[in-house]
């Protein structure tokens, strides 16, 4: 697999019209946590990419101080084969994490990038990282300082599904974030 | 003389209980149609030996892809000095040359006398004696491949040569890896490192006494330098960003390796002695996967500044980059042939990833591997080989085929996936 060298700052100019487009109208969302204490239920099945358990995390403006102190439940985004570019499913959690960790400025997250298993060890390494750069982008722009955010990437070296198929590869090209 | 091979394969494994999670097994995949017909006869022991060392021999022989032996069932007689060789009746099964001997106690160990002849000559092209503790008959066995290749071929033989490669087991959170040395011919496996994180990019150093490798168990990737005998190691580089790739300068001083720690990953070199840091590349796009040409003078890497990524090629005394690839869209992970007039690389193409070897005078590349998602190619030091990576169903194996791409074999692993082989230096 490759990425574009301008996808990211594709990525880039894409958060910035989206930071634009919600500034006002915050969660976009209906969003099952607002309001309450429990995390029961949303945004549960961080492997999955579907848009529904997605949602769960965008919190609205009226979520208060509990919501705001919980690490967000959905922690691992995926991305489309050869690219770096953020899914507009998920800019709802990139949010929710930025928010997160403007709220918490003591709060640290690892931005672990992962690749599918094409292509050779080494390179897949250099391109986990761009896409987990694509993220640190994405939070930089929304606020979050650069010390509260480090990006390692593994490549191809832990798989989160086994298989040569494109589902397993799917599930495999992600950024998962580790508080 | 496949299956028996396989079935004695498997005996050894069942005694080797505590290796039998490392240890490789060899299947031949593809052999060679113009490979040159050898009769290695069973050797006539005045003892019993746990090793079958005329097998070992044959074996070594097919894997280089250069000799097709002579199966045994066809020989009908069983001469063990070249005074009991009858060349005609050899001659009337198409063997070309073949090897005699004789095994002895002596004292702890033994003592081989083996013979190498021109069956179509009709002479003794090579007549010694090679003495072995009991522990080191395998050894023994390979050191007879060695001179023997050498005596026909003129190319000197990577037989007694090891290998480094890595093992995973697991998926997600939940794995674990190793690292591990064994014989080339997969035998005599040993742990070098076992960890939770990842373990990447084995590289032996010239002398093949140490090994630099990538290690994530500090939950960051780190590169390390360990010596293979002792395990005593150093952590060499832990910049912020990706420590990845290195790969051993040919005097054994320095390092190249890629690094992030300014950005985009980049090619730098370090003096492994004043630990002294050298930026080589410089661009925005990814460099990495560096390997020293043979003289020292210059490095090959991939870039993906075209796009996708392509082999370059930098001297170390400045200038510009020269790309080197232009067929097809994924070129990366060159090596170079130990002569420096090829390089070796995964390229993909209507085939997938496979190893395809490129020749540096003219251009032209040849994929030379029919695999599963080649990756990681590691050429052998006398350059007749190279071992790869690849998938057989849905686990990792080593592949090696010969260099000219006529001969091939898998080495699977009796569980988990085995990845990332480096092929060690001449070690004699």
């Amino acid at each position: 697999m490759q990425l574009k060298p301008y996808a990211r700052s594709l990525a880039v100019a894409f958060s910035l019209a989206f930071v634009a487009g919600c500034s006002s109208t915050g969660g976009t969302q209906d969003g099952s946590m607002s309001g309450s204490g429990t995390a029961s239920g949303s945004g549960a099945g961080a492997s999955g990419t579907g848009t529904g358990q997605v949602s769960g995390s965008g919190l609205g403006d009226g979520s208060g101080q509990m919501a705001d102190s919980r690490i967000p439940e959905v922690r691992t985004i995926y991305f489309a084969f050869d690219s770096d570019a953020i899914r507009p499913e998920f800019q709802s959690v990139l949010n929710a994490h930025a928010r997160f960790l403007r709220n918490n400025p003591n709060a640290n997250v690892v931005l672990q990038g992962h690749t599918d298993e094409r292509g050779t060890r080494e390179y897949n390494l250099a391109l986990g990282e761009r896409r987990a750069g694509a993220v640190e982008d994405f939070l930089s722009v929304e606020g979050v300082s650069p010390s509260q955010v480090e990006v390692v990437s593994y490549g191809e070296e832990r798989p989160a599904a086994r298989g040569s198929n494109e589902e397993a590869y799917a599930q495999n090209r992600r950024v998962v974030f580790a508080y | 003389m496949r299956a028996l091979m396989t079935t004695w394969l498997a005996a050894l494994l069942l005694f080797c209980t505590p290796l039998a999670q490392a240890e490789l097994t060899i299947d031949i995949t593809r052999g060679n149609e113009q490979a040159t017909p050898i009769a290695v006869v069973p050797f006539a022991e005045g003892a019993n030996l746990p090793e079958d060392l005329a097998q070992i021999i044959a074996d070594d022989l097919e894997r280089s892809g250069y000799f097709a032996p002579l199966e045994r069932g066809a020989m009908f007689e069983k001469p063990s000095s070249s005074d009991e060789v009858r060349f005609g009746d050899w001659q009337a099964l198409d063997t070309r040359y073949m090897v005699v001997g004789r095994v002895s106690r002596e004292g702890e160990g033994v003592r081989v006398r083996y013979e190498l002849m021109d069956v179509s000559g009709e002479s003794r092209m090579l007549g010694e004696t090679v003495t072995a503790s009991s522990g080191q008959l395998r050894a023994a066995a390979h050191r007879i491949s060695d001179q023997v290749f050498e005596a026909i071929t003129d190319i000197r033989g990577a037989f007694s040569t090891r290998i480094a490669y890595v093992t995973s087991e697991g998926v997600g959170d939940n794995m674990s890896f190793k690292l591990f040395v064994a014989d080339a011919d997969g035998h005599n496996s040993q742990q070098a490192l076992s960890s939770d994180e990842p373990i990447m990019s084995p590289s032996w150093s010239p002398d093949g006494s140490k090994l630099a490798y990538v290690s994530f168990e500090s939950e960051r990737p780190a590169i390390y330098v360990q010596e293979v005998s002792s395990g005593r190691r150093v952590k060499l580089t832990s910049f912020e960003g990706l420590n990845s790739a290195p790969s051993w300068s040919p005097d054994g001083r320095k390092l190249a390796m890629a690094l992030s720690r300014d950005g985009q990953p980049e090619i730098y070199t370090i003096d492994i002695g004043s630990r002294d840091l050298q930026r080589i590349t410089n661009s925005p796009s990814i460099e990495t996967e560096p390997s020293w040409s043979p003289d020292g003078r210059s490095l090959i890497y991939t870039s993906d500044r075209s796009g996708g990524p392509q082999i370059y090629r930098q001297a170390l005394g400045g200038g510009e980059p020269e790309r080197l690839t232009f067929t097809g869209n994924y070129n990366a992970r060159a090596r170079f042939a130990p002569d420096g007039e090829a390089i070796f690389l995964i390229h993909k193409g209507n085939n997938g990833y496979q190893v395809a070897r490129q020749d540096l005078d003219n251009g032209r590349l040849v994929e030379i591997s029919d695999a599963q998602q080649a990756e990681s190619p590691s050429v052998a030091p006398n350059g007749t080989m190279v071992i790869f990576a690849t998938q057989q169903g849905s686990r990792g194996v080593l592949g090696a085929v010969s260099a000219d791409g006529r001969a091939s074999f898998r080495l699977p692993a009796a569980q988990g996936d085995v990845r990332e082989p480096a092929w060690s230096p001449f070690l004699n």
